[in-house]
């Protein structure tokens, strides 16, 4: 299970704050908390409030690499972002959040995580916005599956996000997010590999943290490799550990909530 | 159409083991050994790395063997009474590149040797041969507890494996192996979950993971080998797959496990109809012994030259 912590996010107001005070600090904290919870990917978004977050994402990156070899997750709906974004990093592999699975999107995005040797989150969803069941959402990931396989990018470096909703206004997206993981491991061989914005599922719910660690492990029997979650929470990082054991993915040991 | 070969992508590598220090590394053995480092199952050169050949290591007790099948004792002759003679006969009539000392003597039921004739004994074998060694106890947690740390400091710098460690006797050794620059065995019973903790403690407590053999404890031919195969797998099917703490090298002892069944023992004069005893015996040690290979086996240790040989041709073969 790779554990991508989402915190270095300008939708937190601590992370707004440090961005328009241009303060490295309340962010390297953050990359040091996350890398020692366990996260092997660090997510870096620019948040809502940046217009322009390609002149932004460089600091963002160089900030984050300065005490932390954690992979980053280079995360922007814009284009500009995205790059500034990749050329900053230095350290590792990175990975590009996201493409959606729209022809105009993928022939931008592909070229570009090719480039730059990242991996890259596909989102199953196009201009007509999420679908309402798996059969769409996974119809969604095989064009986007067919177009990486076209452009020559390895199946096994895609990453495919079934969108999760929050449970207090989608309620019925639940188990379709379940049946499309199932699904997404049939359409190749190798299978892309899937991937969730856990934390969305609790939004503006009591009890987050239960909700959330549930829909993993959940989501972790039906075929889930990777997830967008709040590393620092514990039990949520116990319940990964023991996921993978129960699910025989790693050897058991009495020592499993080391395993990471 | 050319038919495309199905590799697997393997994300783990199996850390390498050096055996032996030379004088230029603070220890004065002529040559080292290096075992692990594969990136692959065993002998799939063609889908990953496989840097270094399985070794095979020669087992030499402290005392005479007296209850060794005759072919093995034939096998040394004369040779047996010494420890350091029986050595340089591995090293220098068999060709053995890593050898096993098993300080049996040292078992409180058999001889209780003291801690400082173990430690003599290591160091004559030292001085009699240039191959890196390999030192196992008794087996008795107190007396391997009191044992190897005078054990580890005559041989302190030659970079030798002691063991065996379990997860309920680990901590002396470790820190008398740590001390002197040596690595550790680490053993459990047959069983994944346990050699995953033991290996587990042991990096806790400090021990370098390229100081780290495992030995799963294997079973000979007829004698649970399936299951033990099995368990060897698991560790290496987790190794390759990114679990860091098993992807160390296995060390196995086909030699041990072999004479110790009953085809193995039976003397030809008692079952004439199985066939002459040596032939049946070594056989039964090379079969146990290609098995262990196939299944990850990394360090084979061996108690007939014969044995050992065969096991040494069929690796090079497979590895051509």
């Amino acid at each position: 299970m790779l554990l991508v912590g989402e915190r270095i996010n300008g939708l937190f107001k601590d992370v707004a704050q440090a961005i328009q005070d241009h303060d490295p600090e309340p962010i390297q904290k953050l990359a040091l908390e996350q890398t020692a919870a366990g996260a092997a990917y660090l997510d870096i978004n620019t948040g809502p409030a940046v217009d322009e977050p390609e002149k932004v994402m460089p600091w963002l990156v160089k900030t984050v690499e300065e005490v932390v070899d954690t992979p980053l997750c280079i995360d922007s709906a814009k284009i500009p972002g995205l790059r500034a974004g990749l050329e900053a990093v230095s350290r590792s592999r990175p990975m590009i959040n996201s493409t959606t699975a729209e022809p105009a999107h993928l022939e931008a995005y592909l070229p570009l995580a090719k480039a730059h040797g990242a991996l890259l989150i596909g989102l199953a969803m196009n201009r007509r916005g999420v679908p309402k069941d798996a059969a769409d959402r996974a119809g969604l990931a095989m064009e986007i599956v067919v177009a990486a396989d076209a452009a020559g990018f390895p199946i096994e470096d895609l990453f495919i996000d079934p969108l999760v909703l929050p449970v207090n206004v989608g309620q019925e997206h639940g188990p379709e997010v379940l049946e499309t993981l199932r699904q997404v491991k049939c359409l190749a061989d190798p299978a892309p590999h899937t991937i969730v914005g856990l934390s969305n599922v609790s939004q503006k719910c009591p009890h987050r943290s239960l909700l959330n660690r549930t829909f993993l492990a959940m989501a972790m029997a039906a075929g889930l490799d990777a997830a967008i979650v709040d590393v620092e929470d514990r039990e949520l990082v116990h319940t990964a550990a023991a996921s993978r054991v129960l699910l025989n993915q790693v050897i058991y040991s009495d020592a499993f909530l080391e395993n990471r | 159409m050319a038919l495309e070969q199905a590799l697997e992508k393997w994300t783990g590598k199996i850390t390498e083991v050096t055996i032996g220090a030379t004088r230029e590394e603070g220890g004065t053995r002529s040559a080292k050994v290096v075992a692990g480092g594969e990136s692959t199952l065993p002998f799939l050169t063609f889908e990953g790395e496989v840097p270094h050949q399985p070794v095979i290591a020669g087992e030499i007790l402290d005392r005479y063997p007296e209850e060794w099948p005759s072919p093995l004792r034939e096998a040394f002759g004369e040779d047996l009474k010494d420890p350091a003679a029986w050595a340089r006969r591995w090293v220098e009539g068999y060709g053995a590149q890593l050898l096993c000392l098993r300080l049996a003597s040292t078992a409180p039921d058999a001889g209780d040797a003291s801690p400082e004739q173990a430690a003599a004994t290591v160091r004559r074998v030292l001085e009699a041969v240039g191959a890196p060694l390999i030192i196992l106890g008794s087996e008795d947690v107190e007396k391997d507890n009191a044992i190897f740390p005078k054990v580890a400091e005559a041989a302190a710098g030659e970079r030798c494996f002691l063991g065996v460690v379990t997860k309920d006797n680990y901590k002396s050794i470790a820190a008398a192996a740590m001390l002197h620059g040596h690595g550790l065995i680490a053993q459990a019973p047959v069983d994944v979950n346990i050699q995953k903790q033991t290996n587990i403690l042991l990096l806790e407590f400090g021990v370098k993971k390229d100081s780290i053999l495992m030995d799963p404890t294997t079973g000979g031919l007829g004698y649970g080998l399936e299951y033990t195969y099995s368990v060897m797998e698991r560790l290496r099917l987790g190794a390759l797959q990114g679990e860091a703490q098993v992807a160390v090298p296995l060390i196995l002892f086909p030699g041990a496990e072999a004479w110790r069944s009953k085809e193995a023992k039976e003397s030809t004069q008692d079952s004439p109809r199985w066939g002459e005893q040596e032939t049946r015996g070594v056989l039964w040690e090379i079969l146990t012994g290609t098995n262990s290979l196939q299944a990850g086996g990394d360090i084979l240790v061996c108690r007939h030259p014969e044995a050992a040989a065969a096991l040494r041709r069929h690796v090079a073969e497979l590895l051509v």
